[in-house]
């Protein structure tokens, strides 16, 4: 059974170019506005688009995310609009992957089997649960691989030779390398270190494999793509967002257009990538 | 909800997967999973080995001033005029509260880890102080994640920690309680992943944390048994402890699971009532979910959004509890209800004036429900009452909330 991602992967592949990957807090800073700005990724060259499911206590991520999520929340976001968003978009663009990412809690309340129905009828591909490790996998993994939705897992510079199997062995889609021990938002790891690891994990999986965590810009992109199979850029992008709000939340600028900007440099920066590599 | 079948042991949790029943587990970010997997394997090495019981042992004695002593507390008993009443007086060790016999636990095991640098949360502070007291000891830097609301309520501690040479890291997120504190000290220890070791303070978090914390705590009640055993002659007919994160509750509680006739109940921050939100009773009036790490009960809305809560006692201001309580509360074997700030604040004074004892505002949840209870039982009925911590730090609160300047 392919999804939509293994499709534009496989395209990308083909293409011989790295996927940009990018991510959007749902509901940030209210719902009409981040639909629009879903809606803008794919026009401004995203290829996947990661939507952040917010939550009130996100462990692995930095303050810019932290933030975008109680934005979120504060503006009435919950886990069913955020599916609603997604179905909204799939309502003009039935291609681009969406991959829903965060944190356990909410789908769990929500409930696991009605959580993967309605998911799946909003058109969503992947999930990317940050608090669900290997060693959980029966709560959620399981279940979505059954129903067809992709499970991508994270593995980290502390997934070592021997942890790394059991890391892949029920990841599909894509592996989302995480490019250092930290929470988003946080520097660069030396990119030297990335690309080993990159090359590390791909022997150990024909899966494509996507680095995220520190890319902010479009050299940076350029640079981690590379060697990888994929770039996941999300918290400049939620900086983007966060940059035409006023103190009260109000919009100085439309964040819909702040965000393609930024993303149609980024989309340069990967497209330009194995141009870089071939010299 | 289903009520599982009852055990033929109450003491034999977690499982392999660090599940008791349906509570517990591993839900932690994949850069952790290896740190908790080395932990645990560490944990059980040392469990067993002779050396490291004798080592703990030793500082338990001569550095905690271990055992507490079961103190028949006779002007309460008089004032209720109903079942004799114990306090097992963890307010008199080393530090302060029980939080000592488990930093002394797991600054041990940092150190056969060869970690090079403590970090820690903490609600009241009395976490905080006892894990800076241990690094000072081993010549550990230290770090403590404490909300920002609780640093000011706190004050007192908050400068105990700083002499003891810890650095007080106050967290704006969310309410700055306890909660907060534990989210900023989990984001530390995903980032500095090679030499940190995390010492949680209370009996929750992922595997093997509820184990090993309920394991250096169970001292309270493997103590406790005891010294009843030889000062009475026979066991308790109740046992309270205040709940929060639930670590001196399930250190008094563990050692008496299986003693059938013995009944045990824990309290939890009733707040300004169960009705609204300004409560953290996460028992009786949350539900399960996953925070930090396990499934246990916690207060959340319809979304799975985490609330904040509400207690007059910063060491219970935690919308979660230990994962073993919930499946001790969802098993039956142990009772847990609920007491409200004023009543706290009403046994806070009582115990001070008929018995000269000062004791924690946490210690004071349970000391009011044996108030409620105590009258109502016969005179040579026995309970014990874990008093947790002694209440200097809370002076100030107390202070505030009797319209007092101090």
């Amino acid at each position: 059974m392919t999804t939509r991602i293994d499709r534009r992967m496989a395209k990308l592949k083909a293409e011989g170019r790295p996927a940009l990957v990018t991510y959007i807090m749902g509901g940030d800073p209210d719902y009409e506005t981040s639909l629009s700005i879903m809606k803008a990724l794919p026009v401004s060259g995203s290829d996947v688009i990661e939507l952040g499911m917010p939550f009130s206590d996100p462990m692995a991520d930095g303050p810019a995310i932290q933030a975008a999520g109680l934005r979120a929340l504060k503006a009435g976001q919950t886990l069913a609009r955020t599916l609603k968003m997604a179905s909204e978009f799939r309502a003009v663009d039935n291609d681009t992957p969406i991959v829903l990412m965060g944190y356990y809690n909410p789908i769990y309340i929500y409930g696991v089997d009605r959580f993967l129905t309605d998911a799946k009828a909003s058109g969503i591909d992947g999930l990317i649960v940050v608090d669900l490790p290997p060693e959980m996998d029966e709560e959620l993994c399981i279940p979505a691989l059954k129903a067809g939705v992709n499970f991508i897992r994270l593995a980290t510079p502390t997934t070592d030779d021997k942890r790394l199997p059991k890391v892949l062995e029920n990841t599909s889609g894509f592996v989302y390398y995480v490019s250092m021990t930290g929470i988003t938002g946080s520097a660069l790891a030396d990119t030297a270190k990335v690309s080993a690891a990159v090359t590390r994990i791909k022997g150990h999986t024909a899966l494509p494999v996507c680095v995220g965590f520190g890319v902010k810009t479009a050299e940076q992109a350029r640079v981690i793509g590379a060697s990888a199979d994929g770039v996941v850029v999300g918290t400049a992008i939620v900086n983007a967002v966060a940059n035409v709000l006023g103190p009260k939340g109000e919009k100085t600028a439309d964040p819909a257009e702040a965000v393609a900007t930024l993303v149609s440099g980024l989309a340069q920066g990967v497209r330009a990538a194995r141009l870089a590599a071939a010299e | 909800m289903n009520k599982p079948a009852m055990p033929n042991s109450f003491r034999t949790g977690p499982d392999e997967q660090g599940m008791f029943g349906i509570f517990g587990g591993r839900f932690v970010a994949e850069t952790l999973m290896p740190l908790i997997l080395d932990l645990e394997e560490q944990w059980n090495k040392a469990k067993t080995d002779p050396e490291f019981k004798a080592e703990l042992q030793n500082l338990s004695t001569h550095y905690a001033g271990r055992p507490s002593k079961l103190y028949f507390a006779e002007g309460l008993t008089k004032h209720l005029g109903g079942a004799k009443v114990y306090f097992k007086r963890e307010d008199l060790n080393h530090t302060g509260s029980h939080k000592i016999n488990n930093c002394l636990g797991q600054i041990l095991l940092a150190k056969r880890m060869g970690k090079k640098r403590i970090i820690a949360e903490t609600g009241a502070g009395q976490h905080g102080v006892a894990s800076a007291t241990v690094a000072a000891r081993f010549g550990y830097p230290c770090v403590v994640y404490m909300g920002a609301t609780d640093v000011a309520r706190q004050s007192p501690n908050v400068f105990r920690m700083k002499l003891l040479g810890a650095e007080v890291r106050p967290v704006t997120a969310g309410h700055g309680t306890l909660k907060d504190a534990m989210n900023e000290a989990l984001r530390d220890w995903v980032t500095n992943v090679e030499d940190t070791y995390y010492l949680i303070g209370t009996a929750a978090g992922p595997h093997p944390y509820p184990e090993l914390v309920r394991d250096f705590q169970s001292v309270i009640g493997s103590e406790a048994r005891a010294q009843m055993l030889e000062q009475e002659g026979r066991l308790p007919d109740v046992i309270i402890a205040a709940v929060g994160g639930g670590s001196n509750a399930i250190g008094l509680f563990h050692p008496f699971l299986d003693d059938k006739d013995v009944r045990i109940i824990g309290i939890e921050a009733g707040g300004r009532g169960l009705d609204g939100i300004e409560h953290c009773a996460s028992m009786n009036a949350g539900k399960p979910g996953v925070l930090h790490g396990n499934r246990t009960y916690l207060l959340q809305n319809a979304d799975g959004q985490i609330l904040d809560g509400h207690s007059i006692s910063a060491g219970l201001d935690y919308p979660g509890v230990g994962p073993e309580h919930s499946w001790l509360r969802d098993s039956g074997r142990v009772q847990y209800e609920p007491i409200l700030d004023d009543e706290a604040l009403e046994a806070f004074q009582l115990t001070t004036r008929v018995e000269g004892i000062i004791p924690a505002l946490e210690s004071a949840h349970a000391i009011a429900h044996a108030m409620k209870i105590v009258p109502k039982m016969d005179k040579d009925q026995l309970v014990i009452v874990n008093l947790s911590g002694r209440g200097d730090k809370d002076v100030h609160t107390v202070a505030n909330m009797l319209g007092m300047e101090i």
